[in-house]
């Protein structure tokens, strides 16, 4: 169960004025219940790559596999493998069109041919997921924050209970507890329905704090591909591509530099903070 | 699929016509256009097609991309020629029940399909050479003269401009949508007329508010810069005749002179 990529190569507008490579050569398999997250600067084909995945996107040239088959394969039901595939896009602004937040939710299982109960069944649970209010759920999804507008985009797609979720920029646009709040629901999606998750983000810190592994992309290829704490050694490369480590992280290199002896591939706060206080000789637990 | 659309869609070269005043590209089509509904011989469509294909080569847009805009008309054009050819009297060729195919149809029908598919051809010449704000900024120094009896020339061209300005927007805008849509497996391919009108409200309820959105942001953003409509307000780039439109207008000139004479003198 994985999905695989395999020379996947993109062309933008081919054979005309504005053609251009968006994805070259790109290479890997995401393996089941991973998270992982997709870095990159505005333009480096990350958006375009994860349309591949769930074949919005053909590709110029190469493969893509989900779970050993080869979605371009004549007869291959591209609409069971959006279902399985949840891609949620950067604005729920594209996305929401029905009279309320319920019926919203219900178009995704509604589109998967299931029976009414099976629907609802399934909207609520999504609703519930995301931890939106039962008393928004009969308004209009156009009076909604910015905050709950998204979390009703998400669980439009979690109500097809697709098995790899890959939300695009989730948190852009948010207050820091709007934030926080909607991570720590993928985070749970992640831990207890063990849901593959691809996180699109253009923040390191939140990287650095829930995926288990770090895809760079730049100019349309994959620059590096590993654990987060590797990722971020490379800062100095990040930085020259308009990227950077999580800000803690240039904190404990300082702190190396003048002469701390902590260990400098430290990337979350919380790590940091245990470091620094063994380093005083307190406990972590001690308040 | 929906980015195809070349019709009204700028093509990024430099070439003699994309430097052109937009006037004289403005004035061209519509001699071009003039001209096709003149022509009424094959000398005469001859002399189009050099026109055109001359246009054509000094644009520097590659032929494959113009054609490209004749897909929004194939339909149009089926239809208008199959009725002009079976359903014009004349002489009869053959007959298959009460279609007849005649000779004065399968003229009429050359020289109607030939008309259709050259004034495609002729306006996205010119929409692919010139910016949307060219092109309206050619319009309304053109139309200038109806200022005096009471048009208000620069709102309308503005409105024009800003309609064009968000063509490509709002087509992004809507790819983006069918994808978001598609993720959630809607399908806007398959099934009856019906049910495809009805599988255009999730892809046109979000469109619309976005249109409205951007049309409020932006009326806000002119007057946040004191637009006030077009009274004393000068241009950044004024338009300038060259040397090179002057010899174009003679051009023009000629070519009409030409069709003309074709027109009352000669016919085949």
């Amino acid at each position: 169960m994985s999905i695989k990529a395999e020379h996947v190569n993109y062309i933008y507008g081919e054979g005309t004025a504005f053609e251009q490579y968006a994805l070259r050569d790109v290479n890997f398999e995401i393996e089941d219940g991973q998270f992982i997250g997709l870095i990159g600067h505005t333009g480096s084909g990350k958006s375009t790559l994860i349309q591949h995945l769930n074949g919005l996107l053909r590709a110029t040239s190469g493969t893509i596999y989900y779970n050993g088959e080869n979605i371009y394969q004549a007869g291959y039901d591209m609409k069971a493998l959006r279902s399985k595939v949840g891609l949620v896009f950067q604005y729920p602004e594209h996305q929401l069109f029905e009279v309320d937040v319920f019926s919203d939710v219900c178009f995704g299982p509604k589109n998967q041919g299931l029976p009414k109960e099976e629907i609802e069944a399934r909207a609520r649970e999504a609703l519930r997921q995301v931890g939106l209010e039962e008393k928004l759920w009969e308004q209009s999804p156009f009076e909604l924050s910015g905050g709950q507008k998204r979390r009703v985009a998400i669980a439009g797609v979690l109500a097809m209970q697709p098995d790899v979720l890959i939300l695009d920029e989730p948190t852009a646009g948010l207050d820091p507890k709007g934030r926080d709040e909607i991570l720590d629901e993928i985070s749970a999606l992640h831990k207890e329905k063990n849901m593959t998750i691809i996180l699109v983000s253009h923040s390191m810190e939140d990287i650095a704090q829930y995926a288990d592994r770090i895809m760079v992309m730049n100019q349309g290829e994959k620059l590096f591909d590993a654990p987060p704490k590797e990722v971020f050694r490379h800062y100095k490369e990040l930085e020259r591509i308009g990227l950077a480590a999580p800000q803690i992280t240039y904190i404990v290199h300082h702190l190396k530099e003048h002469g701390v002896p902590i260990d400098d591939e430290i990337t979350t706060v919380e790590e940091a903070k245990t470091a620094i206080l063994a380093l005083l000789g307190k406990d972590n637990t001690e308040k | 699929m929906i980015r195809d659309i070349t019709l009204g869609q700028y093509y990024p070269v430099d070439s003699l016509l994309h430097r052109m005043d937009p006037r004289t590209k403005l004035f061209g089509t519509l001699v071009f256009i003039i001209s096709l509904f003149m022509a009424n011989s094959i000398v005469a469509y001859v002399v189009a097609t050099v026109f055109l294909i001359s246009a054509v080569r000094l644009s520097k847009v590659p032929f494959k991309f113009i054609v490209r805009g004749l897909k929004a008309i194939v339909f149009l054009l089926l239809i208008s020629v199959s009725f002009n050819l079976f359903l014009t009297p004349g002489t009869v060729i053959f007959q298959i029940w009460f279609l007849k195919l005649t000779w004065e149809g399968l003229r009429i029908a050359g020289f109607m399909g030939l008309r259709l598919i050259y004034l495609v051809l002729g306006s996205s010449i010119m929409t692919l050479t010139t910016t949307p704000n060219e092109l309206t900024d050619g319009l309304e120094k053109s139309l200038g003269f109806l200022n005096k009896i009471g048009v208000p020339v620069h709102e309308i061209s503005m409105m024009m401009s800003i309609a064009l300005r968000f063509i490509p927007i709002l087509v992004e805008e809507t790819d983006k949508i069918m994808k978001a849509q598609m993720a959630r497996g809607a399908d806007f391919e398959s099934g009856n007329l019906i049910q495809k009108a009805k599988s255009m409200v999730p892809l046109l309820v979000p469109l619309f508010i976005s249109a409205f959105r951007r049309a409020t942001d932006l009326a806000m953003a002119m007057e946040a810069r004191c637009y006030h409509g077009g009274e004393g307000r000068s241009k950044m780039k004024p338009l300038h005749y060259a040397a090179r439109d002057r010899i174009t207008y003679v051009v023009y000139a000629v070519y009409l002179v030409v069709v003309f004479v074709l027109r009352n003198g000669l016919t085949f």
